[in-house]
């Protein structure tokens, strides 16, 4: 199949904020993900826990709530004090207003969906009415003495619990005051804490609130009475987060130690009627704080200080036994930060604030399979770019002749012309970038770094044609009428001719470079796009979806390739389609034609399209290199699917030539050692 | 159980009471209403359920009502006497009193008379009796005079007896009461004479009355605070004869005896009486409901705003004049039995029902009846031919079983046993092995030589019983201290409670060694300890390092120069077994054992001392023969592992702590675990320390394969 020389790059030092919110959307069945850097993530749990969206985070805008409320609208609060609503479609924020009560450190939707609530550091809870198009003050709730951390309705929608400092108050909604004050105790395991926190509360229908609280309490209050029912002592730590399961059943509650317990309605004895809440399982997903918690119809889901997106899948409710009931760890994000000079052999990474631009090195010598070889050069960090402003980049590229960088924010893109000299580089902004260029969501240069595309937030395409230390601008390419939907991926021939563009939801658009229109559009999948790339010569598009098929569509020809339709009459082998990671990255080889190179987290792989596929009784993937076989039977044995799991997590694996790859790894365990330390806990003895 | 119940007041009107209170308070014919009389010039009819009056009769200005009305059950029509002498008889219609049937008669009316079912009788001053039907006839006609000057009619009652009327009426002259008991029937009249007794100076204050069958039971309240009771004949032997009758004593101080207000009697059944007057000189008036019969006080109320020491009962309410109102207390007395009072149920045992199974068996599907039943049996036929057992067809194997098992040998049970439990796979093999036992320990139960050991061992071999199915086979295992069944039981059975399993620990920890060695108790988790002790000596300095117990280092024990002296005792006590090695496996059975720490240590504190400290001397020797490996097992096939050892010693020290302290053998045996879990608490603390360096190893390790942020490798993928 071959041999190449790797690049194995430890270097890309990417850290994943930690995820501070999520809120689990019933209807369309997806999961929204806060992190500590304001940025907010889309997972549609139906499309394989695909992160399907993505909001960048800002400085200054630390995200402390988020829920979806009126169906399908996602709405987050943070310590700026701002409430803000984001746009699915378009992927950008649709306003941010103020709550003038300082930082909010809760928010919670009507169970009807209509009203939203927020709970300020000042001690005020606001209600606000949603409009069609935007929310609206409507009232203050009696002020209390100190910071509202959590909040939950009723679900008929007339009372409220709010959790603050020592205290749970219940509000009665319809006159905004206190009707009960149930004072949690400071005590713990014996000592008096100087303070109790209730992070977490939840109303229940039948008049019950649960608190969850800094002491490492659970606690179940009777809101009629304001009087304590029960309490559990669970954890030596904060208890810092607590979801409930829509019948009421069951909950979740999540821990500082990194500990997340399930709480079921279970009935006392077999057969009565009388249930009472029972700790049932325990979950040690997390090293580090559990700082939210959601419960899907199916799955505890959970996220903290450790970066993990954890989705825990209830064994009861899962009605078919498949891969999708096991657990989901997502720490990476499904997209690509990572861009390749084939020629100078450059990488360049995207970090929240800045980019890296590094140098490849070298070698001279050659070894068999597995050898490290010596280096001649070692890799060279070139350049520290920061970004200006408090707002993350969204995404970033680097021509494939090296000579461009170019960037973007929410507010602002920005193109550097790189100039090499021996060994020193001058970096030169191209200034003057036009009012259309403000935002990009995907930026891509051709082939021979002439041409620059860039999918802008307003569902447009731009083509600037760069030529010296100038650009021009040739064509923008409108999305059809009547849709506002963002592309996200976009992949250029390697002739320049076609370039595709693909959305979140809609299918894959083709447009023609050269005669500047809509060339076609790829028939609709029910699946959103992960990755796509289009083959030197055929001008194949190969397409990978998030539930791990691959098409091959001929541009030329406007159809899928035989090969295409051949693979989708055998089907993919079922550990393949088992993957739980979705491919990240496309590319090709430019000497062979029948390869296809593709990788997501876990693995790399190449297929080669004239081999037989496998069935689902071949062996998919070999660690061992076949020794001592004949080449009869290695021959019967191969199979298209080259399978290499040596790079992991793999984050990045491109071609640079016809003999060397390019792979980019991060292991956990350096990402766990820039986290802060977890809580210690003893190992031996008492 | 007599109880009043909440009491109501009639009317919120006062009434004109007098200083001695209301006239009286009667029946009407209809069972709710009642005709109140009160001292001054009214009658009142009052409902008593709806706590109002119906009716209201007034006679005029300057008449006084000197007799209390009542109804003439025969005519519903009210009868009254005003002016002593005056006759007034309405009904419901009538409104004014003035303008009613009146008559006048020659003498003065004491009281009328009216109980359901005979006509109203009228009881003149002078101890005449008239019918009021005979009266009304002739109004004037000449009434005599029966009683003597200066005698003075108290009280009167009337009553039926065998549906004869009966009046019976108390006079007093000069502090001496005689009772006159009229017969309608023969027209008698009986004197009698009422003796006083010791108490001579005491006033009898109020009366009442009660029908036995042949007497009439009088009782009467005296000033001296008792009830006595004075039994009249119906039926006088002589009624020409003045008789005398004694009082006897009923009740002690039931009422202060020096009372200011006045008192009241009323008989409410054959057993009860209530009492109205104040039980302290002090207190305030009281209702109080006696028990006569076992004399005791069975309920009282308070009257705190005084009562006129008057007192009516008529179905189930008591009437009387609670401070200006008149007020009903319902009272009511409920059979009761002392099985009701203690809760607990009565349940008769039906013996001829058929007994039914305590075994469900959870494999096949119950509540079928009868179609479950045939489908078994052809399954079990099928089942025959397929291994062609010749067995009767009619009877199945359980069956059969059963009925061996209540009658024959316990050879003959064995073989059968044997033989069903070659079968094995019967869809209800569970049922019939629990069946089984139930039958046998009940056999045994009723047999005290019936013990078929051999057959309960096979039972419990099954592994398809449990403590709960059976737990009467330990409790006899126990009694006949069959250590190898008991043994058995604790390692088949997963819920042996925490008692049984200290009673099975006491057995084997007390029973002789002789009687061990008779004994065939499985011997898989002991390891012959004695085979090892030769390369003991070589390997003992090794072994006590590994594990971080070193005596020889510990300095702070001032107790070691001691040990010291006789180092040759304590290499002895630590290497060799102090136990027989079937005693070893008997108290191995017990560490495995599943026990609950709070429900075994009050059952701990049972076992004698030496026998506690034989057992810790067992399990340091245990603990000992642990750490000389480096895994700390024990060998053997099913060894106590270290953390039951452990337990088990925390166990038995928490229990018996204070008693082993103060017990000379046993201090060496205390010093050597102090000394063990010193070690094992540095053990502990250096292992924390070196955790530390453990994990720097661990990340240079990481290192090591970490190699390096950058690299170029070589790949081929095939």
């Amino acid at each position: 199949m071959g041999e190449f020389k790797v690049h194995r790059v430890r270097f890309f030092n990417y850290v994943p904020s930690g995820i501070r919110c999520v809120a689990y959307n019933n209807q369309s069945n997806r999961l929204a993900v806060s992190r500590t850097d304001g940025t907010v993530e889309i997972y549609n749990l139906s499309a394989n826990y695909f992160q399907e969206k993505f909001f960048p985070g800002h400085e200054s805008r630390a995200t402390e709530a988020l829920c979806w409320a009126e169906g399908q609208r996602l709405f987050s609060a943070g310590l700026n004090g701002e409430i803000m609503e984001y746009d699915l479609q378009a992927l950008n924020i649709k306003y941010a207003m103020d709550a003038f009560g300082g930082p909010i450190w809760s928010m919670a939707a009507s169970p009807s969906g209509s009203q939203l609530l927020v709970g300020c550091e000042d001690g005020s809870v606001k209600l606000f009415q949603i409009t069609p198009d935007k929310i609206q003050f409507e009232r203050n709730f009696d002020r209390q003495k100190s910071r509202i951390l959590s909040l939950s309705w009723h679900p008929s929608g007339t009372h409220i619990a709010a959790g603050s400092i020592d205290y749970i108050s219940v509000f009665d909604v319809k006159s905004g005051s206190a009707v009960h004050k149930m004072i949690v105790d400071r005590q713990y395991m014996g000592v008096s804490k100087r303070k109790c926190i209730v992070w977490g509360v939840a109303f229940l229908s039948d008049g019950t609130v649960i608190s969850v609280d800094s002491a490492g309490k659970v606690q179940f209050w009777d809101s009629a009475t304001g009087t304590l029912v029960k309490s559990h002592l669970i954890a030596n730590a904060d208890v810092q987060s607590i979801a409930v399961a829509d019948q009421e059943d069951s909950f979740v509650v999540g821990t500082a130690e990194g500990t997340v317990f399930h709480f079921q309605l279970v009935p006392v004895t077999s057969n009565s009627n009388e249930k009472q809440w029972v700790r049932t399982k325990p979950f040690q997903h997390h090293t580090h704080d559990v700082r939210t918690v959601a419960h899907s119809p199916t799955a505890l889901i959970s996220g903290g200080t450790d970066t993990h997106l954890v989705i825990r899948p209830l064994m009861e409710k899962v009605e078919v036994k498949n891969y999708d009931a096991a657990l989901r760890k997502i720490t990476f994000p499904h997209r690509c930060l990572i861009s390749c000079s084939k020629k100078r052999q450059l990488l360049l990474f995207q970090f929240a604030h800045h980019l890296e631009l590094w140098r490849l090195g070298s070698t001279v010598a050659t070894g068999k399979n597995g050898d490290t070889l010596p280096l001649s050069k070692n890799a060279d960090h070139l350049l520290h770019l920061k970004t200006k402003g408090p707002e993350n980049i969204i995404c970033s590229c680097i021509s494939p002749c090296g000579s461009w960088i170019a960037y973007s924010t929410v507010s602002r893109f920005f193109l550097y012309r790189l100039n090499y000299e021996h060994d020193n580089i001058s970096l030169k902004r191209v200034s003057k970038m036009p009012a259309f260029l403000r935002s990009a969501l995907q930026i891509l240069f051709s082939e021979d770094s002439t041409k620059l595309f860039v999918a802008s937030n307003q569902g447009a395409l731009h083509i600037v044609q760069l030529s010296g230390g100038s650009f021009k601008h040739l064509h923008a390419f409108q999305p059809q009428s009547g849709t506002v939907e963002a592309m996200c991926l976009l992949a250029v021939s390697p002739d320049g001719n076609w370039l595709a563009a693909s959305g979140t939801s809609a299918g894959v658009h083709v447009y023609n470079v050269k005669q500047l229109k809509l060339h076609c559009t790829v028939p609709a999948y029910n699946f959103p796009v992960t990755a796509m790339a289009i083959a030197p010569n055929t001008n194949n598009l190969v397409i990978a979806h998030s539930d791990q098929q691959i098409f091959e569509y001929s541009i030329p020809d406007k159809q899928y390739t035989d090969w295409s339709r051949t693979v989708q009459k055998q089907g993919f082998h079922h550990l393949w389609l088992q993957r739980d990671t979705p491919i990240t990255h496309i590319s090709f080889h430019p000497k062979r034609p029948m390869h296809i190179l593709l990788h997501d987290a876990y693995m790399f792989c190449i297929i080669d399209k004239s081999l037989p596929l496998p069935n689902d009784k071949t062996l998919l993937y070999n660690p061992f290199p076949p020794t001592n076989e004949s080449d009869v039977v290695r021959r019967r044995t191969a199979h298209a699917f080259k399978i290499s799991k040596i790079y992991k997590p793999l984050l990045f694996m491109d071609l640079l030539d016809e003999r060397t790859l390019v792979a980019v790894e991060r292991p956990l365990d350096d990402i766990i050692a820039q986290l802060p330390p977890p809580i210690k806990k003893k190992k031996f003895g008492t | 159980m007599a109880a009043l119940e909440e009491e109501f007041t009639l009317s919120s009107v006062v009434l004109s009471a007098g200083p001695e209170g209301l006239l009286g308070v009667e029946q009407s014919d209809k069972t709710d209403q009642f005709l109140v009389t009160d001292s001054g010039r009214t009658v009142i009819l009052y409902k008593v359920s709806d706590q109002k009056p119906l009716g209201s009769w007034s006679v005029k200005q300057g008449q006084i009502i000197t007799c209390p009305a009542v109804c003439n059950f025969q005519t519903g029509e009210y009868v009254v006497v005003h002016d002593n002498k005056v006759l007034r008889i309405w009904n419901n219609e009538d409104v004014n009193l003035d303008k009613v049937f009146k008559a006048t008669l020659s003498a003065e009316v004491y009281r009328i008379l009216s109980v359901q079912g005979t006509e109203p009788l009228v009881l003149f001053k002078e101890g005449a009796v008239r019918g009021l039907e005979a009266l009304l006839a002739d109004p004037q006609q000449k009434i005599e005079t029966v009683i003597s000057d200066e005698e003075v009619i108290k009280w009167t009652k009337f009553f039926i007896v065998f549906r004869h009327p009966v009046l019976i009426f108390i006079t007093e002259k000069h502090g001496n009461y005689f009772a006159y008991v009229q017969m309608f029937n023969s027209r008698i009249l009986t004197k009698y004479t009422l003796l006083l007794g010791q108490e001579e100076n005491s006033v009898t204050e109020s009366f009442t009355a009660s029908v036995d069958r042949k007497f009439i039971s009088l009782m009467s309240l005296s000033s001296d605070g008792c009830i006595y009771e004075t039994l009249i004949p119906i039926r006088p032997a002589d009624p020409e004869k003045n008789q005398s009758l004694v009082k006897s004593l009923l009740l002690k101080a039931v009422v202060s005896g020096n009372a200011r207000n006045g008192v009241a009697l009323t008989a409410l059944d054959q057993d009860h009486v209530a009492v109205l007057g104040s039980p302290l000189a002090a207190s305030k008036e009281c209702l109080s409901v006696w028990n006569i019969k076992f004399q005791t006080l069975q309920t009282s109320k308070e009257l705190p705003q005084g009562t006129s020491g008057q007192l009516w009962y008529y179905g189930e309410h008591l009437f009387m004049l609670h401070g200006k109102s008149l007020t009903v207390i319902p009272y009511k007395c409920e059979v009761s039995s002392l099985a009701g009072a203690l809760g607990k149920l009565k349940h008769s045992q039906d013996p001829g029902t058929h007994v039914v199974s305590h075994f469900v068996n959870w494999e096949t599907p119950q509540g079928c009846g009868l179609g479950f039943q045939n489908s078994e049996q052809s399954r079990r036929i099928l089942r025959r031919r397929k291994i062609e057992v010749s067995l009767q067809p009619e009877v199945p194997p359980s069956k059969q079983l059963l009925s061996t098992i209540m009658k024959d040998s316990e050879k003959h049970i064995e073989v059968e046993v044997r033989k069903f439990l070659a079968l094995k796979q019967t869809p209800d093999f569970h049922t019939v092995i629990g069946d089984t036992v139930t039958g046998l320990l009940e056999r045994c139960k009723a047999e005290p030589s019936f013990y078929p050991r051999n057959c309960l061992m096979q039972l419990i071999q099954t592994h398809v019983l449990s403590y709960s199915l059976c737990p009467d086979l330990m409790e006899i295992a126990l009694k006949k201290k069959d250590v190898q069944l008991l043994q058995l039981c604790l390692q088949q059975f997963p819920d042996i409670p925490e008692s049984v399993t200290c009673a099975c620990l006491k057995i084997f920890l007390s029973i002789g060694d002789d009687s061990l060695q008779e004994t065939d108790v499985s011997m898989e988790s002991v390891f012959d300890y004695s085979n090892s002790v030769h390369d003991e000596k070589m390997e003992e300095q090794t072994e006590i390092l590994q594990n971080g117990f070193n005596p020889e280092e510990d300095k702070c024990n001032n107790c070691d120069q001691e040990l010291n002296k006789k180092p040759q005792d304590e290499t002895k006590e630590s290497t060799s077994c102090p136990v027989v090695q079937q005693r070893a496996a008997l108290l191995n059975a017990i560490l495995h054992s599943a026990y609950s720490e709070t429900f075994l240590l009050p059952h701990l504190k049972d076992i004698p001392a030496q026998h506690i400290t034989l057992f810790l001397k067992y399990l340091y020797f245990l603990y000992l023969k642990c750490s000389e490996n480096a895994t700390m097992t024990l060998p053997g096939i099913h060894p106590p592992t270290l953390n039951q050892i452990m337990d088990w010693i925390c166990l038995l020290l928490d229990a018996n702590f204070t008693v082993v302290v103060m017990m000379p053998e046993a201090k060496r045996l205390l010093i050597n675990l102090y000394k063990l879990v010193k070690s094992q608490i540095s053990v502990y603390s250096e292992l924390n320390k070196i955790e530390v360096s453990f994990r720097e190893l661990q990340k240079l390790n990481q290192e090591k394969n970490n190699r390096g942020l950058y690299s170029i490798e070589v790949l081929e993928l095939f």
